[in-house]
């Protein structure tokens, strides 16, 4: 077949896995609207019982939905698009690709049935010794799969790139892309292991216990770098597509890569800080995990900076002037930009959160409470998600040749959802610093607190902004797709100009396997202690209590 | 590769993340701030059998120092009301017979998981009178937000 039939039909599956990722969004989104509701004092799960059963299971539903199913199919979509962009070749496998979709799919199913029956109401951390139907956890398995086969067939593109371009620096969109991948298979590991080892046999009753505490460490293993794999995809826009689209410049190819290698090496070791208050872990082996989750901070400050000077030198080309003038010349009404910068912001407010969080000591006053939802309703919750919005009004068109329905509408989409988690996010850190758990059924609970009564209605009505902005997000996705296609693609790929191109970049950022080993090394050194110390004990059976 | 604007930026972030790492060391070295760390483990299985979890309560131990011995379970706190004097410093030690537990002690620093087979031990000092409320803030089943206990200090 010719390279262009062989692209043409990828991108038909690209469309699938994306057009996967919003159903999900969809079905995730929606239960939001319960919980907002439960905020403001409404119960609605009582008499919806007879479909959902309880607070958690709704609870469950959006979790597992948005924080794993959409995040995994959406990046499975867009980095194997930015790979075959980057690479300017097709994939190497579109069996892969199709079965990247098809798995994610049966993950999605699988793990949706069961949680709509009630059968894994486990919450999106699945702590056991709570046990949920085999099928959930082998739903989940499916979509960790899905990523994986994503990720071999980056490798194998790669591999035949390198070939047919014998000395040729890796383009850096199709670097940044593999890197986010390589990132996330080292960290899949954990709950790869967690899942496959200990929690399959043992829901299947071949075992008949589980450790809850290694568990726990396995699955935090996976837990913290999964931010990144969160956040590295937007990280691909906000520097190599953002200044393109606001008429600005990437000032350094290097720069970028330096960040994207330090992401890889640096994002595993540091799971231990969600477990601070745990017993059985030692206090030494937290503080190293505080320190380098600080180390891992330096990168995004790194990405702050470089991403705010190519805006700046796109409202400076775009004729602003002074100190601050250059802001209201960035072209805010454009939707897919207008969204992207709004998820910036969040994102600012969402990093010195969670810079909280990790200071060791000071977690103490909010682990478990709701300041942590709402620190990641900032960063995955906006900084992701409505960057993923913004990212689909361009994309969308491009890869479906239909012109954007309701331009009006996407813009002021993303400013209701801007507004909407600023009110979410600051009630529920206000209620978490006046001690109100996070994960709870606020109508039903046995204690309340008159503290938490007015942060719980700003996260409410938040909440419900939040979820309008949804809706319209819908409206515009839906309007788009019902039009008719009006070319084989529309608009351009944007791709930013680079100022200090590769040729200034060290070599050595390219070494990818030696990386990946220096990262592994670094695993190996943050946890063996910690893991080695807790052995494995198969105590505890499985409890259903939902 | 870096230009000088950039190179002030991020010098200013190393300084600030490392006076960050600073100030915890401080809240450990002088603060005396602590986390539960590794106390103990126990057969999760036969928790009600084991001391001194068989015998669940409230222990004086010195002079203002108490012990008390809590079991978590779906959904209690056994048992679900500590009674001190007031200036009391209590230790908490805890486990779970069953699944994850979360403990936080209002007005306090106090919060810790509680992992069945392990002994979470925490402690908190209660200088004034009232009644100051523990949460379970970890979801364990459809009844977690009933779960919660108090300790009363008395004047």
């Amino acid at each position: 077949m010719a390279e262009a039939t062989v692209e043409r039909k990828q991108r038909t599956w690209i469309r699938w896995q994306l057009y996967l990722s919003f159903l999900v969004l969809g079905i995730g989104g929606l239960f939001g609207v319960l919980q907002a509701l439960d905020r403001l004092g409404i119960d609605l799960y009582t008499p919806l019982q007879s479909a959902i059963k309880s607070y958690y299971q709704g609870l469950t539903i959006h979790g597992v939905a948005l924080a794993i199913a959409f995040t995994f199919t959406f990046n499975n979509a867009f980095l194997s698009l930015t790979t075959l962009r980057g690479l300017g070749r097709p994939l190497a496998s579109t069996a892969l690709l199709q079965a990247s979709f098809w798995t994610a799919l049966a993950g999605v199913v699988l793990a949706a049935a069961m949680m709509l029956a009630n059968q894994a109401s486990v919450l999106f951390t699945f702590y056991t010794p709570l046990q949920a139907n085999s099928l959930f956890y082998l739903g989940a398995t499916l979509l960790v799969v899905s990523t994986w086969l994503t990720s071999a067939n980056q490798l194998l593109t790669l591999r035949a790139w390198r070939r047919e371009h014998p000395g040729e620096r890796i383009p850096l969109l199709a670097f940044v892309s593999v890197v986010t991948y390589l990132m996330w298979d080292l960290a899949s590991l954990g709950i790869a292991v967690e899942v496959v080892g200990f929690v399959l046999p043992w829901s299947l009753g071949l075992v008949k216990g589980t450790d809850p505490l290694f568990n726990r460490t396995l699955f935090w293993f996976t837990g913290h770098p999964i931010v990144y794999f969160w956040l590295l995809p937007i990280y691909i826009s906000w520097y190599l597509m953002i200044p393109r689209q606001v008429e600005g410049r990437l000032f350094s190819d290097g720069l970028v890569r330096a960040v994207f290698i330090m992401f890889l090496v640096l994002s595993v070791p540091v799971g231990l800080h969600h477990q601070y208050t745990d017993p059985g872990v030692y206090s030494s082996m937290k503080f190293l995990h505080a320190v380098l989750t600080f180390a891992v901070f330096f990168p995004s400050m790194v990405t702050a900076f470089t991403v705010v000077a190519a805006l700046e030198s796109g409202g400076r080309a775009r004729g602003g002037r002074g100190l601050l003038g250059w802001i209201p010349r960035l072209p805010w009404g454009k939707p897919e930009v207008s969204a992207q910068l709004l998820a910036m912001i969040a994102f600012a407010l969402g990093g010195a959160s969670g810079l909280i969080n990790a200071s060791y000591t000071m977690n103490l006053v909010v682990h478990n409470t709701s300041f942590v939802p709402g620190h990641f309703h900032l960063t995955v919750g906006t900084a992701v998600a409505l960057s993923i919005m913004g990212i689909a009004y361009w994309l969308v068109p491009y890869l479906t040749g239909k012109e954007l329905f309701g331009r009006g509408l996407a813009l002021a989409q993303s400013w209701l959802f801007f507004i909407g988690v600023l009110l979410f996010a600051r009630g529920q850190i206000a209620g978490g610093l006046e001690g109100q758990p996070r994960r709870l059924f606020v109508t039903q609970a046995a204690y309340a607190s008159p503290a938490w009564r007015i942060p719980n209605l700003m996260t409410g009505v938040g909440g419900l902004l939040m979820v309008l902005s949804g809706v319209l997000f819908f409206v515009v996705l839906l309007g788009t797709l019902l039009r008719r296609r009006r070319a084989e693609q529309l608009g351009e790929f944007p791709l930013a100009e680079v100022i200090y191109g590769p040729e200034r970049t060290p070599a050595v950022l390219d070494r990818l396997g030696a990386w990946l080993g220096a990262a592994a090394l670094l695993v190996l050194v943050a946890y063996a202690p910690t893991l080695v110390s807790q052995g494995v004990r198969l105590l505890s059976p499985g409890f259903r209590l939902y | 590769m870096m230009a000088r604007l950039e190179r002030i930026f991020l010098t200013l972030t190393g300084i600030a993340l490392f006076v960050g790492v600073l100030a915890i060391v401080a809240s450990v070295a002088v603060g005396g701030v602590h986390l539960p760390g590794p106390t103990g483990r126990v057969d999760p299985n036969a928790v009600r059998q084991t001391p001194p979890f068989s015998a669940p309560g409230v222990f004086p131990e010195a002079p203002g120092r108490y012990r008390a011995v809590l079991l978590a379970r779906a959904w209690a706190f056994q048992p679900a009301e500590v009674r001190v004097p007031a200036g009391s410093i209590v230790t908490f030690v805890i486990t779970s017979q069953d699944v994850i537990h979360g403990f936080m002690v209002e007005g306090t620093d106090v919060n810790a998981m509680v992992i069945p087979g392990q002994v979470t031990t925490v402690t908190a000092h209660f200088p004034r009178p009232g009644t100051y409320r523990f949460l379970c803030h970890e979801y364990c089943g459809v009844g977690h937000h009933a779960m919660f206990g108090q300790v009363v200090v008395e004047g």
